[in-house]
């Protein structure tokens, strides 16, 4: 279990200042590549980032409800890859395993049931299909110690094409060939704000990011998944049993994304269905990761990063339509992976200080040539 | 089943063997010094672009150039968050490979169709002419890459030292060596490497730029070098049987029978890769400070 060294530094600021702070500056170092890349190319980043914050929190009525729509499946997908990381492990997997969840909760329009069930039984699909997708990779790390961030990663490519292939045969609409069949209105998250995406799925992610806070902090089981992170050799002389966290975890983290599946099929009005080439799920398993990241991999911090990156996603949608010289939706990624590179950084918030105190030498060296000259 | 059909897969086998075989040995330098990068992928995928651009400018030597280029530079920041500012390197990698997803696809807008760039054929880098039929030059430079790797790690000093600082960097500090700055430049080699291979699939060998030309081959040859345990000739070896199978996938759906799905067809290369490293893993040994930032105590 080499990838235990690799996690080094991952949960704990070695500068003891509050972690928000560095997700804050991580936050702000993303926005100014972002912003430098935008001159390089000849736009106007002030007008695109003014655009993109009225677009995400600009009003009550529409902005803000859909930015924290765009959260939602983020909020979940965030989870997976944190709940393996507090159990030392790098379950890059959220991508496929939301995939397969998807797929499961369409499987709820060939069935008939009244509203509630409905709505649930398709929930408790994409779950557990989320959680069997995921004990792939767990049990190949157990069995034969294939590292999860290399199968996590082939199971995404293969749950793909799975998918691809049951939109195009399988699920397929008779009359829309180009989307899955439509989830039925007994089956969907009643939609919270009218006129925009915000669903009750929002409720969903909000309770099982609590479920998974008081698992990981208020059990004995969380306690073990955690020590297990820290120190997997210690925690194997304390008696626990790693097999054990690294089956809980995949199959914890399997089921939140699975749930993310089930949000951006049950939840996610117009289409309710599948669309072929997964555009509306496409990538959700990625960005999840730099939510997580920006969240310190807690889950009350991912719930303010998913709302941070949902409203860069929702803002997004609105900057790439504004002005003479729309700023394309991409770039948002752009600032996603520079702020994500600079979580990479254990001592982000010691770097702003290091740069001032060099500053000032300079000024210093420079100060005493003025003095004599006076 | 003609031989020509046969001939047919193992040029395709060979062109898809080279990113996979050069992005490999690139990383088992850097894993030999002790870093661990998993963000080949997004230096291959932009790789790819820069390299398409480079070639629309300058043609394409100047194409593979710019790959190299944008390799070095992006294993630059990795190698330096790695070391001298003691990060993770897991989550850098994962940075590197987000921040490739939204720069080619809004470099892709900026060229015009978004989501796809086709590389002009007179930028193409040519093939050569063979008895096997067009092959592309860089077949051969992935061919000899290995051998050369293993000559270095086996029998230079250099390659020692590499060795000492990713086994045992404090031994390597007291016995003088700048631990961090080796590492920066063995991370840095390897992400040149990876940087090849992606102007390599853009300039010489699909002439187009998609916004998923990499399609995992960057988390292909870091199984790679698991399965070769960081021997460079094995690495060479692992390259040639996934680029086979991703050949044969691409060989099956040219086939006039259609009886299987070709979403099934597709998933094969990532089956093998799971197949082949479940098959090896557990007698590969790693160096002991993989993935460990050196701090002086």
């Amino acid at each position: 279990m080499r990838e235990g060294r690799l996690l080094r530094g991952v949960h704990r600021t070695h500068t003891g200042v509050h972690p928000a702070l560095e997700s804050v500056l991580a936050a702000i170092l993303g926005l100014l590549v972002g912003a430098v890349i935008m001159l390089l190319w000849g736009y106007d980043p002030w007008q695109a980032y003014w655009a993109l914050l009225k677009g995400a929190f600009g009003g009550f009525g529409y902005e803000i409800p859909t930015s924290v729509a765009r959260g939602v499946p983020l909020i979940l997908t965030a989870l997976t890859f944190s709940i393996c990381l507090r159990a030392g492990m790098f379950n890059i997997g959220a991508e496929g395993q939301m995939y397969v969840g998807a797929a499961a909760a369409v499987t709820v329009a060939y069935l008939r049931l009244p509203y509630p069930w409905h709505l649930l039984v398709g929930v408790l699909l994409a779950a557990a299909a989320g959680a069997i997708w995921s004990l792939g990779p767990a049990l190949l790390k157990l069995t034969r110690g294939v590292s999860e961030v290399i199968s996590t990663i082939m199971f995404n490519w293969i749950s793909r094409f799975l998918v691809f292939y049951l939109v195009a045969y399988v699920l397929v609409d008779p009359r829309q060939a180009q989307r899955t069949v439509r989830i039925p209105f007994s089956a969907r998250f009643p939609i919270l704000v009218p006129g925009t995406d915000l669903s009750a799925a929002v409720y969903m992610a909000l309770g099982f990011a609590l479920l998974v806070y008081f698992l990981l902090w208020h059990t004995a089981v969380g306690y073990e998944v955690r020590a297990a992170g820290l120190n997997p050799t210690a925690a194997r002389y304390g008696g626990i049993s790693i097999r054990r966290t690294v089956l809980l975890s995949f199959a914890l983290g399997g089921v939140a994304a699975g749930l993310a599946g089930a949000a951006t099929t049950m939840g996610l009005p117009p289409t309710y269905a599948i669309i072929s080439g997964l555009p509306d799920l496409m990538n959700l398993g990625f960005d999840g990761m730099a939510v997580a990241m920006v969240g310190r991999n807690h889950p009350i911090g991912i719930l303010f990063a998913a709302l941070f990156f949902g409203g860069l996603n929702a803002g997004g949608r609105v900057m790439q339509f504004y002005g003479e010289n729309p700023v394309p939706l991409e770039m948002v990624r752009v600032v996603m992976g520079t702020i994500v590179l600079a979580m990479a950084i254990p001592e982000l918030v010691r770097i702003f200080p290091a740069l001032v105190r060099a500053g000032r030498a300079l000024v210093r060296r420079a100060g005493p040539a003025q003095g004599e000259e006076a | 089943m003609t031989w020509e059909s046969l001939l047919d897969l193992l040029r395709i086998t060979l062109h898809a063997m080279v990113p996979i075989t050069l992005t490999a040995v690139g990383e088992i330098v850097g894993e030999t010094a002790g870093l661990f990068n998993i963000g080949l992928e997004g230096i291959l995928l932009m790789g790819a672009f820069v390299g398409a651009l480079g070639a629309r400018v300058g043609g394409p030597l100047v194409g593979l150039l710019a790959g190299i280029g944008l390799g070095v530079a992006v294993s630059v920041v990795f190698g330096i968050l790695a070391t001298y500012a003691k990060g993770t390197q897991m989550i850098a990698g994962i940075g590197i490979n987000l921040f490739a997803l939204g720069f080619v696809a809004f470099g892709l807008i900026q060229l015009g169709a978004p989501g796809f760039h086709a590389v002009q054929p007179r930028d193409q880098l040519p093939k050569l002419s063979t008895p096997m039929g067009a092959l592309s030059p860089l077949i051969f430079v992935a061919l000899l890459m290995p051998f050369l790797i293993h000559l270095f790690l086996q029998r230079t000093r250099a390659g020692l030292i590499l060795k000492a600082v990713g086994e045992n960097p404090e031994a390597a500090d007291v016995a003088g060596i700048n631990v961090n700055l080796t590492r920066l430049l063995a991370t840095t080699f390897g992400g040149a490497l990876a940087g090849l291979a992606g102007a390599y699939m853009s300039v010489a060998w699909f002439g187009s730029v998609t916004k998923e030309l990499s399609a995992g081959r960057g988390f292909i040859a870091l199984a790679t070098v698991v399965f070769s345990g960081l021997n460079p000739l094995l690495a060479l070896a692992g390259g040639f049987i996934f680029g086979f199978f991703q050949s044969l996938a691409t060989w099956i759906k040219t086939l006039p029978t259609k009886t299987i799905p070709w979403q099934f067809v597709d998933m094969l290369p990532y089956i093998v890769t799971l197949l082949v490293v479940s098959g090896v893993v557990g007698r590969v040994r790693f160096p002991k400070a993989l993935g460990v930032p050196y701090k002086r105590e």
